[in-house]
């Protein structure tokens, strides 16, 4: 490592303003801050520091959605080879889809990231890592075919439009990967939505709708297992179909805390609360589903642990964050019962409470503002 | 013994080091008092280099509040008055002549005394500065009537030195501050111990007062912890607050007559061979502490504890309001994927690593950032360490964006920048959170003047 470090050392000059290459410094920066925690200490303040950092962070999320990514590329070729009625072993499967959702992968980072790298040193800082997250949840919510420079300017208008404009990591309203995906689907629907997409390659003759696709038009009688639901085993964007693996992630998140356990739970006790109104309902054989189905099916289980929980535009306050998860919970579920435009309503729900978010935290701070008045009120009437 | 207040918000950070309870006299011949000690003190010399000086006379007073001196802890000759940029007062430092001469201030029954003689008596010797209040934790205005006074009996930072053995055998005096201190406030006066780790018959039988006791870990012992569970501060309130063997000091000025501010510092830190306590009076230089008694690599010496401490010079001096002198490396190396390693021995608060498998484990911790500076991302962190029932994100967000009133109802009065040290150690996005809260209790505090 040492040689690497003086290499490093060597080539620095180069990159610092004044040298050769100072309009790429903030690049240089973050490759050399990618191999090496820097050496800086601490200049005032607290003289000790947590060993945490952002990279730390994200690496962990980018763990968690590990489980899915896999589980979602063999699904991918599974899928395939069942629409044409054949049975491979595993890896036949894994490889197959592990070569249609690589390019999304290579595309969703080789552009995000540049926007980021070009962002950060138009205005001089370092590069934030959080498209380290952005980057790999982008091509698990869209589906295994869609074409390459769709997503590239999905990445692109999500970055610049989503985040950048606002003025980058931190500051943005909208899920940044929510908003890659609300452009595809409204910009391109043919491909983001329908029975056609979700499998790659898939036999004409087969229907490859999803169970949401299916319930939309009251087509419960090839319905999948609950089994299937669960463990993941049906058409769908490459990383949403297995609540299992999904829960796995979420358990990551939870142990290291760096997912809300406030947002998890009170969506999906939001989507249960929903879908047990609509059981009492019962108007139709959609609102007749059992509650608990809707966490498994769609993007529910994966909005509500990786998307929800986006620390930056949910509800920043621990009290608005009960109120954010659960009308998302019930959001989600009342679009997709509701309107036959949207058969996932998890999409559009986050986007929406990621715009009502900072409402919840003004009132939730408000009404601290409020009890610290009232002390005051208090103090002078008893003098 | 009234109620226990439980704080559970906090982290304790285990340090290796603790001084163990061994008492050294330090026999400094080099002290120095620090006009950046003070907050917002604008100082004005009264002393050349190489004028004589004793106990208690003046060295200096502040532009802007001239009643308030600050005055010589020894006698001897003022050595040297460092300055810095733009000619800043940095130290004024005097060379002991070994003789302890004293000015004598004239002791007289305290019950007799009325608050005038006592504010006099106290800024003349140059007592009064151990006196401050809160908000902005400057020097306490003479002129102004606390709504109560709080005297923290503990100190729950990392490796904090025990004020149960600083005060131990000084009963008389400590009571004889309480008692000149209770000249001073129409309301109460709080002294607030540990639930179980304070034993001392000084606290413990101290009349006067009001005992409340806490537990729990840090910030249990930060005077605003205390405030804001027995007498929360509203705008416009000042509470004033005097740490233990400072009311010593001012017990002793009125039962002797002189200032004399001897008092224990505890050395403590991992790169320290061996960490104890020494005998001195304020503002002693650390060299006869730390030469030959550190480790051999590149280290930093500070002043207070290594969440709220100055840096100082390897032989600087121990500052005015400061119990304590930490040691510990300097963290300046790079770490190969430090961020992807899994970490082991690495101590952190966040559970991504895995010390929190091993809670009792002490650390040797440098002063390496681990990270860089990024925009605030992660939420509901700093809450966890942070006992009061104020926003502290959003607080800081209001400082940023210089938003006064937003800042005052979001609370600001209520807390100081120590109070934010915790959130600053475990802070995802690595900000300056204690400089950031300084700078809007200035912004305020210039507002209002």
């Amino acid at each position: 490592m040492k040689a690497l470090r003086d290499f490093i050392d060597k080539q620095k000059p180069h990159f610092l303003p004044g040298g050769k290459f100072e309009k790429l410094h903030s690049t240089f920066e973050a490759f050399e801050t990618f191999l090496f925690v820097p050496n800086t200490v601490t200049k005032r303040g607290a003289h000790i520091r947590d060993a945490v950092d952002m990279k730390r962070t994200m690496i962990i999320v980018v763990l968690a959605l590990v489980p899915a990514l896999l589980f979602g590329m063999w699904n991918v070729g599974y899928q395939h080879f069942l629409s044409l009625g054949q049975h491979h072993d595993l890896l036949t499967n894994f490889m197959y889809g592990f070569w249609k959702v690589l390019p999304l992968i290579i595309v969703s980072y080789a552009v995000g990231l540049g926007i980021e790298f070009l962002f950060a040193q138009i205005r001089n800082e370092e590069v934030n890592e959080g498209f380290l997250v952005s980057g790999i949840l982008i091509p698990l919510i869209v589906p295994p075919e869609l074409p390459l420079w769709q997503l590239a300017i999905a990445v692109a208008f999500a970055v610049i439009f989503g985040k950048e404009v606002f003025g980058g990591t931190g500051m943005n309203v909208f899920n940044p990967a929510l908003t890659a995906r609300a452009f595809l689907f409204f910009a391109y629907p043919g491909n983001m939505s329908g029975e056609k997409v979700w499998i790659a390659d898939k036999l004409d003759s087969f229907s490859g709708a999803t169970p949401l696709g299916k319930a939309l038009v009251g087509n419960f009688n090839s319905f999948p297992s609950v089994h299937d639901m669960f463990f993941g085993f049906i058409p769908g964007s490459v990383g949403e179909t297995s609540t299992f693996l999904i829960l796995i992630g979420a358990l990551i998140l939870l142990i290291t805390g760096i997912g809300s356990w406030r947002v998890m739970l009170s969506v999906f006790a939001g989507g249960y609360v929903m879908g047990l109104l609509f059981n009492l309902w019962g108007a139709n054989a959609y609102m007749n589903i059992p509650a608990w189905q809707h966490l498994i099916m769609g993007g529910f289980a994966f909005g509500a642990v990786f998307m929800a929980t986006d620390p930056v535009t949910a509800a920043q306050t621990n009290r608005g964050k009960y109120y954010y998860g659960f009308l998302i919970g019930v959001m989600a579920i009342l679009i997709r019962v509701f309107n036959p435009a949207y058969p996932e309503g998890m999409m559009l729900a986050i986007l929406l409470l990621n715009v009502f978010a900072p409402l919840i935290d003004h009132y939730v701070v408000e009404s601290n503002i409020k009890r610290r008045l009232k002390r005051v009120r208090l103090t002078v009437t008893n003098q | 013994m009234s109620t226990v207040y439980n704080i559970k918000k906090g982290l304790d950070i285990k340090l290796l080091g603790e001084a163990e309870k061994t008492i050294v006299d330090l026999n400094s011949s080099l002290f120095a008092v620090k006009p950046t000690d003070f907050i917002g003190c604008f100082p004005k010399m009264l002393v050349e280099e190489g004028a004589e000086v004793k106990a208690g006379s003046p060295l200096f007073y502040d532009k802007y509040r001239d009643q308030i001196y600050f005055t010589s802890p020894v006698s001897g000759k003022v050595r040297e008055i460092r300055r810095g940029a733009k000619r800043k007062l940095l130290e004024v430092v005097i060379e002991s002549d070994g003789k302890n001469d004293a000015l004598d201030f004239g002791t007289s029954e305290i019950s007799a005394l009325s608050r005038e003689d006592i504010t006099a008596s106290l800024l003349k010797s140059g007592v009064w500065p151990v006196i401050r209040q809160r908000p902005y934790s400057i020097i306490a205005e003479p002129g102004e009537k606390p709504k109560s006074i709080f005297i923290p009996a503990f100190d729950s930072a990392p490796l904090a030195p025990d004020y149960d053995l600083a005060v131990h055998g000084h009963g008389k005096e400590f009571q004889a501050g309480i008692d000149v201190l209770s000249k001073l406030t129409d309301g109460d006066i709080f002294l607030n111990i540990h639930a179980e780790k304070t034993l001392s018959k000084v606290f413990l039988n101290a009349k006067n007062v009001k005992i409340n006791s806490f537990r729990g870990p840090h910030p249990s012992g930060n005077v605003s912890v205390h405030i804001s569970r027995l007498d929360p501060i509203n705008k416009g309130e000042v509470i004033w607050y005097v740490y233990p063997q400072d009311v010593i000091t001012i017990g002793r000025l009125f039962l002797t007559g002189k200032y004399d501010t001897t008092q224990l510092i505890a050395l403590t830190g991992s790169e320290v061979k061996k960490p104890k306590y020494f005998k001195t009076l304020k503002g002693a230089s650390v060299k006869n502490m730390v030469d030959g008694n550190v480790s051999d690599v590149k280290l930093r010496t500070i002043s207070g504890n290594v969440l709220t401490g100055d840096k100082i010079e390897k032989h600087g001096y121990v500052g005015y309001y400061h119990q304590q002198v930490t040691v510990i490396p300097e963290g300046n190396y790079y770490e190969f994927f430090g961020w992807a390693k899994p970490g082991f021995g690495k101590w952190s608060f966040s559970k991504s690593f895995p010390a929190f498998l091993t809670p009792n484990k002490k650390y040797r911790l440098d002063t390496n950032l681990h990270g860089g500076k990024r925009a605030y991302v992660m939420t509901g962190l700093y809450e966890k360490v942070f006992p009061f029932d104020i926003y502290p994100m959003q607080l800081i967000k209001a400082v940023l964006v210089k938003d006064i009133d937003l800042m005052e109802n979001l609370g600001i009065y209520e807390i100081d920048e120590e109070d934010f040290a915790l959130c600053e150690v475990i802070d995802t996005s690595k900000t300056d959170i204690q400089k950031i809260i300084r700078d809007g209790l200035d912004m305020i505090r210039k507002e209002m003047s």
